[in-house]
């Protein structure tokens, strides 16, 4: 918990080997913390800014100007509700307002039982597919309220879990690192020995 | 109601199940055209893109040869970046893009990298999009255990690297100089063009080509058919064909590859193969033709082409494709706000108009929809966002670093314009008239 | 110089626009902000800042501009002049535009002026007096954020007054390289801060608060201390080190309140360390002398002037007749003013007859070095193609210089050979660095250009050589340890003039005004001017009267000499040699064995208590004069308080008793001094008060008249120091901003600052001794022992053990032997007896 992990460091050396200067590598390192832990935590961003040599100070500005990564724990299934103009139109306010209802809970918060935690959220690019909400950002498109309802109740019996992995794990399918990275090596601009 | 017979460019896999599998891609074809490409040479890529004046269709509807163009010879390295951010409300098309047909993707950026003479390039995929990811993922883990990606492709003797980058919640960060930053690792605040043009200063400050997933999905079919074939559909202003998102109150919400100029917004919204009409056959209020930023339109727009100029005329934009109906029972301050409410909520914070003023807006906008409203809150809102973007103008003035402050105003003005009237009544009326 | 010479003195032809109607010229590449400013139109702004990167994101400044595509608002603070370019400040539509602009800052805004720091000096207040809309027609709640936060030890963050112009964020990260605070959250939530428990530790963190447009980051030492309009301001120089930042000192009822950092091409570009920014509290101090005191048996007790002066005057008169001249020996002198240097001088030779007058206190260099090597100014360093760095860490003796570098080596690529005993702040940014051994330097330079020695630093030393022999090379030159004697870095730099003829150097002496006092002759063997004693004898014999014969003992030699009785009166000259003098066992043995000792200071220091007679001294801020900086730069200081009870300015102690001893000096004032220096320093002639106080003296006059030609007649020789044995280590010890020196010591803001004392050793190292630190070791040299923290740290070369120099209860001065090359020590396991030793 905090730190990466020794295969996660391992991973994170990796992704840091494909681009041109390390600090691109950030965004994808706190994507791995989020995965690992479910959350960033201060340990977490330390251990990046090591990484990357950078102060902890320019990771949490670059990790607080993103909106998907959680800085307290949140529930094992986040779930993002579109209220969103094309949502809006056609119910997504209702759906917002039925699943306070069915969790128990108001946007931002999460479950007692730690399962859930409700989010009101912006356009998810599923417009034509109104209303629609995620659940650990899987879609799910022209939902009911009725669908919704048994989709937490299966959610929080386990069910699922191969289609929605727990919150972090983004996905499950990893680019494989190229090994040879003749490109974008040097020229990037900075003096070599600042590179 | 004209529906064209124009073929499908880039959705024609979207009904083949394992399209997005390099199998079933070099089944329909795939691939043909990389290889087309390389036996030739960059310039005859590029002039193949030129003569397709095929326009970005990431929502400013730059034609991408001419973009191409503007890289400085020989300074490299250069890069290609690939923006699949979509994020605009009432887009959806690129998401399915990536999911449905990763490697026409892939195969054009691999093009446009040759055509550019660049050797890496980025893909960056909004962070909410997972499936897209891992489609993406396995598209390029493919391409490269074939050879399509890495060194000396094809025996070419050209290298390059494909990365696949994933944003984290962001709206602006599909702005293009925002998307640099971000993919720097750096916070997404977009830089002042200029100086900062990415073709000449982009990524790490070289030169830069920053495509939308759609304009780039174009390339290999422009390739295997010729610039000519392309520019042959659409009219000469608004070439080729296009996806929109047709959202809201119509019967068949769905996404939608239409020839462009041709088409009009009626054929759109009531073609049965299309929207087929307005839902419960009730009527038009309004729509939003190009996404969230673009100025209303309304009955008397219906009969516009879907063409670039022919809606810059009218005072909109087609923007990112996508279409959002209202009907008669919307309540239009309601619907302003909430696209005010996006913009205020996305926005950067560089710029002070921005930061303060989106957030102002929704304010004054929340007051009047909850029923605290006062009449001159119609004047301060027309002065806020005359101060946002001087005149209230298409194409807008503005006092910020973005357009994304000045979209702000778009819905706000619109709604004000044409319906002051609702506004007056939710003022008097104390709250919502329409609930 | 050549460089520089070129790109600063060829103009370019100039670009013409038209501003508000009006045609005027500008220079090609300025910014429309600025060129409009230099024709008299002021466009208002908050995040442009002349030293930094424009950001333009605050849009204060949006003018209309058409450069031939129609008239566009855009921000004039990041677009550059183009010929034919239409600018509109005054239109309706800028003006509408950056009224909107105000309002939107202020909508937000706490309207707490009237208790605000800022308040009188804010331009967001002036703008909104001078355009502002009146009545607010924002209803809303304002945003509120907790009231100020300390980021800092000595800044502090009002985060509901800041209007994120990215002004400290941006210098934190571009120009100090400290990025500890950054902006946090995004949009409308977006604020300043730090990250949690990681405070904004930078020791330039004051510039924010200066360049904070508002009043969101306010100074501790400052805060409610005064309102800008009760405030009295005067421009001066800064002395806490040798850069000489130019500074504008304010008060309030004659006490220091505030320094501010004025803006200087030639030197500090407005920026200032925090030491120099803050250490005023040391001259507001409630410990400062006031009156002289006399010893009575074991206590020093209150005196008056007159029976002070005749105690002092009767005792040197005393060593003077029964020992001779040579048994007087005067220490210090690099707290004074170029003019009271002189003074001292001019005393020490024509009256006392004595040449044993040394400024630097062992942990300098040796003064024909100092004096004799070819010289460069700051700006010639930074346009130089290579610096090599042959110098204590600049970060922590000379913080302003190192922003200079660090600014030259990553935006105008200037290449950085590092040479040192270890790792410093400018590692990082050096092209190559190369470690020697303590007392090794001079090896290491041989090795550098007859390619011998280790194989594994071959590439290093490859690439070093083709840096510096690849022209225009400037070498800063100093102490980077004091545990190592001056002779092997000084042979490395006469090594690097033998090969690299056409290399300058800046010498790197940290204290005050230690170059001033070293061109006034205080230093043996040289007079006034950077004249030898010899080549200067006829001249200066028929100004002040007889000379010396021989020339006299240097510090360590004085100190040695009073250890063995050889010296009768001992002045002390503003030094404390228990606390500065490298060897705190022959300090201490020569302030016993010394007959009389008088000090003049301005506080009770440890070496003061062992005197027989204390005068008080006046000091910065409080006496007008001169200073020369490390590059011989002699600008003016300027009086802004009145020194507390009887204390005086030096200059005035040394006629009183040059009176008493029968000699008369012949000044009355200040300015008769400079005139005199002028006339007689060969160095200084041309340099006369009219230039001085003229707009050119605003960036002070570099010194170069006349400089010995010393150094051919020296040889590189370069020794090597076998180590003891397998099990001792060599110390490096030097001193960081923060030290055990009164003035930070003095000052409340600063001195918790001091990290104390720790011992730095490579892991490698320790497994390799066996030594199981558990927090603490003892360290041993030849001297002595002690007991002090630890702290692995990989940055320190294998076979040394760091520690700082003169921090709180530090011992290194106990372990260091002057009359060696290097201070061997052996670090181990702290043993049951030895838990009481430790202090
Ligand atoms: C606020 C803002 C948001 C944008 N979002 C996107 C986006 O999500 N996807 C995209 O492709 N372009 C977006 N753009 C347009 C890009 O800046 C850029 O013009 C485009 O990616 C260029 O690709 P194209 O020429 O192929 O259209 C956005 C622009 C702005 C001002
Ligand atoms: S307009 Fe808004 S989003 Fe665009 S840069 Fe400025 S603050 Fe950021
Ligand atoms: S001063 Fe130009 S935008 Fe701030």
């Amino acid at each position: 918990m905090g730190r990466l992990n020794a295969n996660n460091v391992t991973l994170a050396r990796e992704i840091i080997s494909r681009y041109p200067r390390p600090k691109s590598a950030l965004i994808p390192l706190l994507h791995l913390a989020q995965e690992q832990d479910g959350w960033v935590s201060d340990e977490a961003m330390v251990h990046i800014a090591e990484l990357l040599s950078l102060t902890p100070s320019e990771v949490l500005g670059t990790c607080s100007f993103y909106e998907m990564f959680k800085r307290e724990p949140v529930g094992r299934n986040l779930v993002n509700v579109c209220t969103s103009i094309a949502c809006m139109l056609v119910g997504g306010d209702e759906l917002l307002e039925h699943c306070e209802k069915s969790l128990g809970v108001t946007p931002g918060a999460t479950t007692a039982d730690g399962a859930f935690t409700l989010n009101e959220v912006e356009c998810i690019a599923a417009c034509t597919e109104a209303p629609c909400l995620q659940v650990n950002y899987r879609y799910f498109h022209q939902i009911t309220h009725d669908e919704a309802d048994a989709l937490f109740a299966e959610l929080r019996a386990g069910g699922r879990s191969d289609e929605i992995p727990p919150h972090g794990t983004l996905t499950r399918v990893r680019q494989k690192i190229v090994s040879q990275r003749w490109a974008g090596r040097g020229g990037d601009g900075l003096p070599e020995e600042l590179g | 109601m004209t529906v064209t017979d124009a073929p499908k460019l880039i959705t024609a896999r979207f009904d083949q199940d394992d399209a997005y599998l390099l199998s079933g891609y070099e089944a329909s074809g795939g691939y043909k055209a990389l290889r087309k490409a390389l036996g030739s040479s960059p310039d005859a890529v590029m002039a193949e893109v030129k003569a397709a004046n095929i326009q970005g269709r990431g929502g400013a509807g730059f034609p991408a040869g001419t973009k191409w163009g503007f890289l400085p010879p020989d300074i490299s390295p250069r890069y290609l970046v690939v923006n699949g951010d979509e994020s605009e409300p009432g887009t959806y098309k690129d998401r399915l893009l990536l999911e449905r047909d990763p490697h026409q993707l892939i195969e054009g950026v691999l093009i446009a990298a040759f055509a550019i003479a660049a050797n890496q390039a980025f893909i960056y995929i909004r962070g909410e999009m997972p499936l897209a990811h891992e489609r993406v993922a396995n598209a390029l883990n493919e391409a490269y255990a074939a050879g399509y990606i890495g060194r000396d492709i094809m025996g070419s003797g050209w290298s390059i690297d494909v990365v696949l980058h994933w944003g984290a919640g962001a709206y602006i960060v599909g702005e293009e100089t925002a998307l640099i930053e971000s993919l720097e690792g750096n916070r997404g605040m977009p830089r002042l063009k200029p100086p900062f043009f990415p073709a000449v200063k982009g990524l790490y400050m070289q030169p830069t080509i920053v495509n939308n997933v759609e304009t780039l999905s174009n390339v290999p079919w422009i390739v295997n058919n010729g610039g000519a074939a392309f520019a042959a559909l659409g009219t000469e202003e608004s070439s080729g064909t296009r996806i929109f998102a047709l959202s809201g109150h119509v019967r068949r919400p769905g996404v939608y590859e239409v020839e462009m100029g041709k088409t009009t917004f009626r054929d759109l919204i009531e073609a049965p193969v299309y929207g087929g009409g307005i839902h419960h056959g009730r009527s038009l209020k309004a729509f939003i033709p190009g996404g969230a930023s673009a100025p209303w339109f309304y009955e008397e727009h219906l009969d516009l082409p879907l063409s670039k100029p022919a809606v810059d005329k009218a005072g909109s934009m087609l923007g990112s494709g996508a279409v959002v109906v209202m009907d008669e029972t919307t309540c239009p301050v309601r619907a302003a706000l909430r696209v005010v409410r996006f913009f205020a909520h996305e926005s950067c914070g560089k710029c002070t108009p921005c930061r303060e003023g989106t957030n102002w807006l929704e304010k004054i906008m929340h007051r009047i929809e909850e029923g605290t409203g006062r009449l001159d809150d119609l004047d301060l809102l027309l002065d806020v966002s005359d101060n946002l973007s001087p005149g209230i103008t298409w194409p807008p003035k503005q006092t910020t670093i973005c357009p994304l402050g000045p979209s702000a105003v778009s819905p706000v003005a619109s709604s004000i314009k044409r319906f002051r009237d609702d506004y007056l009544a939710h003022i008097d009326h104390g709250g919502c008239t329409y609930d | 110089m050549t460089d520089i010479a070129t790109s600063e003195s060829v103009t370019e032809t100039g670009v013409s626009i038209t501003l508000n109607g009006r045609v005027i010229e500008a220079q090609p590449g300025e910014l429309v902000i600025t060129a409009a400013e230099n024709a008299g139109v002021y466009i208002p702004r908050f995040c442009h800042h002349p030293r930094m990167e424009p950001v333009g994101m605050c849009r204060m400044c949006i003018v209309e501009i058409d450069t031939g595509r129609g008239p566009a608002l855009l921000p004039s603070c990041m677009i550059p002049v183009a010929e034919g370019m239409v600018v509109e400040t005054e239109s309706p539509i800028t003006k509408k535009a950056q009224d909107g602009v105000l309002e939107f800052l202020l909508i937000n805004h706490p309207l707490d002026c009237p208790v605000c720091d800022k308040g009188g000096e804010c331009p967001l207040q002036d703008q909104t007096v001078a355009f502002g809309p009146g009545e607010s027609r924002f209803i809303e709640e304002k945003r509120h954020y907790e009231k100020p936060i300390a980021i800092s030890e000595v800044v502090q963050l009002d985060r509901e007054r800041c209007i994120l112009c990215d002004r400290c964020t941006r210098f934190s990260q571009t120009v100090a390289g400290d990025p500890l605070i950054s902006f946090v959250n995004r949009g409308n939530a977006t604020e300043v801060n730090t990250f949690p428990d990681h405070p904004f530790a930078s020791y330039f963190s004051g510039n924010t608060v200066q360049i904070c447009p508002v009043g969101a980051l306010t100074a501790t030492p400052y805060r409610f201390k005064a309102r800008p309009w009760d405030l009295d301001q005067v421009e001066s120089t800064c002395t806490s080190c040798s850069v000489g930042c130019r500074v504008a000192i304010e008060s309030s009822s004659n006490q220091l309140v505030r320094y501010l950092g004025v803006d200087v091409d030639a030197v500090n570009w407005g920026w200032l360390c925090d030491k120099g920014r803050f250490d005023f509290e040391a001259v507001n101090s409630e410990n400062r002398l006031v009156r002289p005191l006399v010893r009575e048996g074991d206590e020093l007790v209150d005196s008056t002037w007159s029976d002070a002066l005749a105690k002092a005057s009767h005792a040197l008169a005393g060593a003077k007749e029964r020992h001779g001249s040579a048994s007087i020996a005067i220490v210090g002198g690099a707290r004074l003013t170029n003019e009271e240097a002189y003074v001292w001088s001019k005393f020490a030779r024509s009256v006392l007859g004595t040449d044993s007058i040394d400024a630097q206190i062992g942990d300098g260099l040796p003064s024909d070095i100092a004096l004799g090597l070819p010289r460069a100014t700051i700006d010639e360093t930074c346009a130089a193609k290579t610096v090599v760095l042959l110098s204590p860490d600049l970060k922590e003796e000379l913080p302003v210089l190192y922003l200079r570098l660090r600014d030259a080596v990553v935006n105008h690529g200037l290449k950085l050979v590092e040479i040192s005993a270890s790792e410093t702040s400018m590692t990082p940014y050096a092209a190559v660095s190369l470690r020697y051994r303590p007392g090794e330097a001079a090896l290491l330079a041989q090795q550098l250009f007859e390619g011998s020695g280790d194989v594994d630093v071959q590439a290093d030393l490859g690439r070093a050589r083709t840096l510096i022999e690849g022209g225009s090379t400037v070498c800063v030159l100093g102490r980077s340890s004091v545990a190592e004697r001056a002779d092997s870095v000084v042979q490395a730099a006469l090594r690097l003039c033998s090969h690299v003829p056409a290399i300058r150097f800046l010498v790197a002496l940290r204290r005050a005004n230690v170059h001033g006092a070293l061109d006034m002759g205080l230093t043996p063997g040289m007079l006034p001017g950077r004249v030898s004693l010899e080549d200067g004898r006829e001249a200066f014999t028929d100004a002040w009267g007889e000379l010396p014969e021989v020339v006299g003992l240097d510090t360590t030699g004085v100190l040695h000499a009073a250890a063995e009785g050889r010296i009768q009166a001992l002045v002390l000259l503003g030094a404390d040699p228990l606390a500065d003098f490298p060897d705190r066992d022959l300090a201490r043995r020569a302030l016993v064995g010394a007959g009389f000792v008088v000090a003049i200071d301005c506080f009770e220091t440890d070496s003061v208590r062992q005197a027989d007679v204390v005068f008080p001294a006046a000091t910065y801020g409080e006496k007008t004069g001169t200073t020369t900086n490390i590059e011989g730069r002699v600008s003016r200081l300027n009086q802004k308080v009145t020194s507390p009870g009887t204390s005086r300015p030096d200059w005035m102690i040394a006629t009183e008793l040059a009176e008493r001893l029968g000699g008369d000096l012949g000044f009355e004032t200040v300015e008769e001094i400079w005139d005199e220096i002028e006339r007689l320093a060969p160095a200084h002639s041309g340099i006369t008060r009219e230039r001085l106080s003229s707009s050119e003296g605003l960036e002070g006059i570099v010194a170069n008249g006349h400089s010995p030609n010393v150094v051919t007649t020296m040889e590189a020789t370069a020794t090597v120091t076998l180590p003891v044995d397998g099990y001792s280590l060599r110390l490096v010890s030097a001193r960081k901003l923060y030290d055990n020196g009164t003035i930070v010591q003095q000052s409340p803001s600063l001195a918790p600052l001091a990290p104390g004392e720790i011992v730095r050793a490579n892991p490698a190292d320790l497994d390799r001794l066996g030594v199981t630190t558990n927090d603490r070791v003892r360290i041993a040299s030849s001297r002595g022992a002690i007991i002090a923290p630890i702290e692995p740290d990989v940055g320190v070369a294998r076979g040394t053990v760091m520690l700082a120099f003169n921090q709180p209860g530090s011992g290194a001065a106990d372990l260091i032997d002057a009359s060696l090359p290097v201070t061997e020590v052996r670090v181990e396991t702290v043993g049951r007896g030895d838990q009481e030793v430790s202090g």
